[in-house]
């Protein structure tokens, strides 16, 4: 059984519907890519994932726990982080107390050091930077703080909704290799992107995304080579 | 009278503003509404204290830690039964409204118990005064402990908020309720306990307020806590020091305007100074400028 299954699930802002009917699996150990235009509704399928928004229909079936209902604060605790889009750290707080807001749930206190230690060496640049406030830090490092944050609660699933979004090249690449380091390091990753190659190029399977409906899905490299998904997404 | 009275006079009345200020403060802060009905937890506070003491004969500082407790679960229930339900609303003026209204109740609530006759408040605090200079400046045990009150109090705020694991969930909460979720902290939760803290510094403002000004009625609350307002506005809406440096200079100007240009227009003064500060610096004396960084 997967480890995470959606099941034709239907959301609504209002009046808009913003979901219609999607459903997807990511099984333990994948790398799964969400890709799709603006508006396609990549952002709000995950913030139903972690029960930021609510579906009319359907259902999230997570380590065969049906969490449709479970409301967002249980998420994390069940085992999946969210890595939200706009990076939406605690500007007020310092790098360190972000990094300890990611442990909120836990109680072990020796191995909450051992994880920050973790992320300290995943981020070398949050430790030079632990005891400035998090919003004097540049948009690449915020990026990297909102995904370490995500990682001190020791997800076994770890959502990620664009993390490449406004960052410079180096950044970019940067960030693909830390996803790609997290996914070796025992984390199944769901992660949607912009940045559709790269996200392709990292990913073992994906689905496309448009306006509220998945259109396809395969293997990432098939798709990578797909003349549909390469005109409409990759620009070429 | 000499200046110096006067100013320890300000201080002490700005120290009970400053006590209510940080319920407003924090609750803006926090939850992000203005809690009107706030100041009357003040007065229900010293109602409770007042009873006990009066008719049950408990003693002072027992009835003190009783008028919390009560205020607190008061103010817990406010939050649960008229503002929560509220909280998704479209418009934040609907919150605003039942805040007004949730005072409005409490008064009622307070006259048709109470009557609209004031009521004179006993001594809780019996401490001695302290004499300085051949008795030139004498300070009552009332203000020595009030003044000690909103220091403690703003101390072990500040750590609270910013040392502990809760305190730094409720800045977490303050900033984005829907991160602060992803973290696991439960918003609602975390805004009880505002509305607790909040409402349990009240009584104590209630206590201290009728200690200094001994008469309750039912609208001992309204004015100190328009005034108290005014002064988290002043300091910065959202800011613990500002709603204490913002309290205590409002006690200091209104009791020095009373002094020395004309109790009558006082008050006016007071919310001169207001507009004043704010067309200089809009977010107050400790507002955060903050800059969404994209
Ligand atoms: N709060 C909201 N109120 C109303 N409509 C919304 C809201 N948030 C999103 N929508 C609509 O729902 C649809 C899906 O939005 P969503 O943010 O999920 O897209 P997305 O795929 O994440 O886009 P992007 O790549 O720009 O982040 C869009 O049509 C959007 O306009
Ligand atoms: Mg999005």
């Amino acid at each position: 059984m997967a480890m995470l299954t959606v099941n034709n699930l239907h959301v609504y802002y209002g009046v808009i519907h913003a979901l219609k009917g999607i459903s997807f699996e990511v099984e333990k150990g994948e790398v799964i890519a969400l890709i799709g235009a603006n508006g396609a509704g990549k952002t709000t399928t995950l913030q139903t994932l972690t029960g930021l928004l609510s579906s009319k229909q359907g259902s999230v079936i997570f380590e065969g726990k049906d969490i449709t209902k479970v409301p967002a604060h249980k998420i994390v605790e069940m085992g999946i982080a969210h890595v939200p889009e706009g990076r939406r750290v605690f500007s007020q707080l310092s790098v360190y107390d972000n990094l300890k807001m990611g442990a909120f749930t836990r109680k072990d206190k020796a191995e909450i050091e051992e994880s920050l230690s973790i992320v300290y060496k995943r981020f070398p640049r949050l430790e030079e930077r632990k005891n400035q406030r998090a919003g004097t830090l540049s948009g690449g490092e915020q990026q990297m703080l909102a995904m370490g944050r995500a990682l001190m609660s020791r997800p076994r699933l770890i959502v990620m909704d664009e993390p490449s979004m406004g960052l410079s090249p180096i950044y970019v690449n940067e960030i693909f290799d830390i996803i790609e380091a997290v996914s070796k390091s025992g984390t199944t990753v769901l992660l949607v992107e912009q940045n559709a190659k790269k996200a392709l190029s990292i990913a073992d399977r994906a689905y496309v995304m448009e306006t509220g409906k998945i259109t396809m899905e395969g293997i990432a490299e098939d798709l990578l080579h797909n003349e549909a998904v390469r005109s409409a997404y990759l620009g070429e | 009278m000499s200046f110096l009275t006067y100013l320890k006079d300000g201080i002490s009345l700005g120290s009970v503003y400053a006590i209510i200020a940080l319920g407003y403060t924090m609750v803006y802060g926090i939850a992000k509404m203005l809690n009107f009905a706030h100041g009357d937890v003040i007065m229900v506070g010293a109602y409770v204290v007042l009873m006990l003491l009066t008719r049950a004969g408990v003693p002072g500082i027992l009835a003190v830690v009783i008028a919390m407790a009560v205020c607190t679960i008061l103010g817990i229930t406010i939050e649960k039964v008229a503002y929560r339900p509220l909280r998704k609303a479209s418009s934040p003026l609907a919150v605003l409204i039942t805040a007004i209204g949730v005072s409005y109740l409490l008064q009622n609530i307070a006259l048709l118990m109470f009557g609209a006759d004031g009521k004179t408040f006993v001594d809780v605090i019996k401490l001695p005064s302290l004499s300085f200079g051949d008795g030139k400046l004498v300070i009552s045990g009332t203000t020595i402990v009030t003044i000690l009150a909103c220091i403690i109090i703003m101390i072990c705020l500040t750590l609270f908020v910013g040392k502990t694991k809760q305190g730094h969930a409720m800045q977490a909460v303050s900033e984005d309720k829907d991160a602060a979720q992803l973290m696991g902290v439960n918003v609602n939760g975390t805004i009880s306990l505002t509305f607790a803290i909040g409402s349990a510094l009240a009584a104590v403002a209630g206590v201290l307020l009728c200690s200094a000004y001994p008469i309750v009625t039912p609208y001992t609350g309204a004015m100190p806590g328009i005034k108290a307002f005014v002064a988290a506005v002043f300091g910065g809406i959202g800011s613990i020091p500002g709603a204490m440096i913002g309290g205590i200079l409002l006690g200091v100007i209104e009791i020095l305007s009373k002094a020395y240009i004309s109790s009558q227009i006082a008050d006016a003064i007071v919310f001169g100074v207001l507009i004043i500060v704010l067309l200089v610096k809009p977010s107050g004396l400790f507002g955060k400028n903050v800059q969404e960084k994209v």
